[in-house]
């Protein structure tokens, strides 16, 4: 990845000024920097394809001899990965579609309808944008314990299921949709309820794009909650089954070897993720200025 | 306590429903926008109950698992809430401020809170730096591959932290990590990262500059294109050079995007808890234990919930207190 752009910068410096040292300046700069931030994903790919005895020699290898499936095998062998997967697509799925459709009602109300009390709900979205997650789990947990949600899926998704983020995001697009083009709809007699479903949600894909992306990939790398609102290993997600597994005090979960190819699984989807719709990243953090 | 915010959301909804009460702001104003439209009577009906019938599942949502846990966890900072209330809570006992004041004196919390502040105090600044710096090189100090960078930086703030964790863990390995191969390469021997008190929390403050830069990047990626090139070219017509380019320009139209960045980076490093969860459990000897962490151990492993929501409250007025000092400093600057 990194050495594969070297070539550029050599190729552009000399048909710049010859004053101009900038440009094969910062090439260098950030070429090194990239080279810094794509180690560890190079180490840990690397790492999960070598040998036992590859991976525990001092001073380390680089780059494996021997290529080796074991570690994925042997992973596969003590943790069940497809079940933890396959949850933690559920989780995602649901959060995902239920802050499509919430965050874009509410996002219509404070867009487009005249109510009274629209500010002050505004002024509570805006606020909960504020407020950090850590202050709700204790209660979270009691509350979840008391509904008999512990180890459910109701129980990951509906703390998750409407983000003010999500608010925040449809409201800033909606806005820019016209009032003309809604006040037409309703001299024709449209009702609220499909003129949002049929012209305003239309008209906002590339922001129910951005929204999917951010809402599955926060679901996906969320921590903490599902930490708390599982016991059984068979609820687990991804993530809390790859903490657990590597912070086993028992030492059950086994070699680095084994780790790095855990890591490799979990982070290998979102990476591909990423690169296939990296410029609804970049355009979402610009529109809403959040991560 | 779910009855009484239960009553408070549903007197709001009385208050606002059939809109009788004239309404502060919305309703005058739209009204003045669109003189001599006398069908929009008709429709302001309509539109106050699609607009509360639009804003109900979120407020059920929002009240059931935010409003109310927020309030609780203040109710039950002030109890002596522990595991048997999980199925009783109305059985702990009310025990005022005393979980405040145990705090004050609770070395293993104050030790939480120095280390969080060293995260944040260390970490914050690196990482709004090096942010920074990519941003200005990718805008304006390369013609191609600005997308290709972009992504590279960006990528580690999309992997799963849990993740990238136990990588680096794997990485900072004194004898067989990738940092333990580097050292070997020049002869050196490389010390213990995450097993020593000293280095422990560099070594985390490493990993979360590495993880964020991204995220800051892009931030002034878009402050840097808000900035008109006009200017920039009256700067170099005036025979500015790189440096005051960058310090008499670039730093002061940018200072809204450093303060707003610096809210985010900072809010999100006192939380920290994935990190000294994955990598060291808070060791050696409570060097990593942050607030977060040592909230969790209290709440979820020694169920004294009652003491770490104190605990939450305190970070949270804190993360408030921090929170506003900086957007006063974003208001002034950008006056």
């Amino acid at each position: 990845m990194t050495v594969g752009n070297a070539p550029g910068a050599v190729r552009t410096a000399p048909a710049r000024k010859p004053r101009n040292l900038r440009r094969p300046l910062a090439y260098a700069l950030l070429s090194l920097g990239l080279l810094i931030m794509s180690a560890p994903f190079l180490w840990m790919a690397l790492s999960s394809f070598k040998t036992t005895s590859e991976l525990s020699a001092s001073p380390p290898v680089w780059i494996p001899t021997e290529w080796t499936l074991d570690n994925f095998r042997e992973l596969l062998d003590k943790l069940n990965l497809p079940l933890y997967f396959m949850n933690s697509v559920i989780v995602a799925v649901l959060v995902t579609v239920s802050n499509l459709v919430f965050c874009s009602m509410l996002g219509y109300a404070l867009a487009k309808l005249n109510f009274v009390g629209r500010n002050k709900i505004f002024g509570v979205v805006l606020g909960a944008l504020m407020v950090p997650g850590n202050l709700m789990l204790l209660p979270l947990f009691v509350l979840m314990s008391k509904l008999q949600l512990i180890d459910s899926y109701a129980g990951l998704v509906l703390p998750f299921a409407a983000g003010a983020f999500g608010v925040f995001l449809m409201r800033q697009f909606m806005q820019s949709i016209p009032d003309e083009l809604l006040e037409a709809a309703r001299m024709d007699g449209a009702g609220e309820w499909y003129i949002f479903w049929r012209i305003v949600m239309p008209l906002v894909k590339p922001a129910l794009a951005t929204l999917s992306i951010f809402t599955f990939l926060g679901s996906w790398n969320n921590f903490v909650w599902p930490l708390i609102a599982t016991n059984d290993p068979d609820k687990y997600t991804l993530p809390v089954a790859l903490a657990t597994f590597a912070t086993d005090p028992n030492k059950a979960g086994g070699s680095n070897g084994m780790l790095m190819a855990g890591a490799f699984l979990v982070v290998l989807p979102v990476l591909i993720l990423f690169i296939a719709l990296q410029r609804h990243f970049t355009q979402g953090i610009a529109t809403a200025g959040l991560k | 306590m779910s009855t009484t915010t239960g009553k408070a959301a549903r007197a709001a909804e009385v208050q606002g429903g059939p809109g009788t009460s004239p309404s502060p702001g919305a309703l005058p104003h739209d009204q003045r926008g669109r003189p001599g439209r006398q069908g929009r009577k008709a429709s302001m009906g309509v539109q106050n109950a699609a607009g509360w019938l639009f804003s109900t599942p979120f407020l059920v949502l929002f009240t059931v698992f935010m409003a109310f846990p927020i309030l609780a966890t203040l109710l039950m900072s002030f109890t002596d809430f522990g595991l048997r209330n999980v199925t009783r809570p109305w059985d702990a006992n009310f025990i005022g401020f005393e979980n405040y004041v145990n705090l004050f004196s609770d070395e293993k919390f104050l030790k939480s809170l120095f280390n969080t502040a060293y995260f944040v105090v260390i970490g914050v600044p690196l990482t709004i730096a090096l942010g920074l710096v990519v941003a200005v090189l990718l805008n304006n100090g390369i013609d191609r591959a600005r997308t290709f960078f972009r992504v590279g930086f960006y990528a580690p703030v999309v992997t799963t932290i849990v993740a990238v964790a136990v990588v680096w863990r794997f990485v900072l390995d004194p004898s067989d990590g990738l940092i333990a191969g580097l050292f070997s390469e020049v002869g050196l021997t490389a010390p213990d990262f995450l097993g020593s008190e000293t280095l422990a929390m560099p070594s985390m403050i490493a990993m979360a500059v590495w993880r964020n830069v991204g995220t800051v990047m892009v931030l002034f990626i878009a402050g840097l294109q808000a900035i008109p090139t006009e200017v920039r070219e009256a700067a170099k017509l005036d025979g500015a050079g790189v440096w005051q380019e960058f310090r008499g320009i670039t730093v002061p139209l940018l200072r809204p995007t450093v303060l707003y960045a610096t809210v985010i980076t900072t809010i999100g490093y006192l939380n920290v808890f994935e990190e000294p969860f994955v990598m060291t459990q808070g060791g050696p000897s409570d060097s990593t234990l942050t607030v977060s962490l040592n909230m969790y151990r209290e709440g979820f492993n020694f169920f004294h919930m009652g003491y770490a929501s104190a605990m939450a409250y305190v970070l949270f007025v804190v993360i408030m207190g921090i929170t506003v000092l900086q957007l006063r400093l974003l208001k002034d600057n950008t006056k």
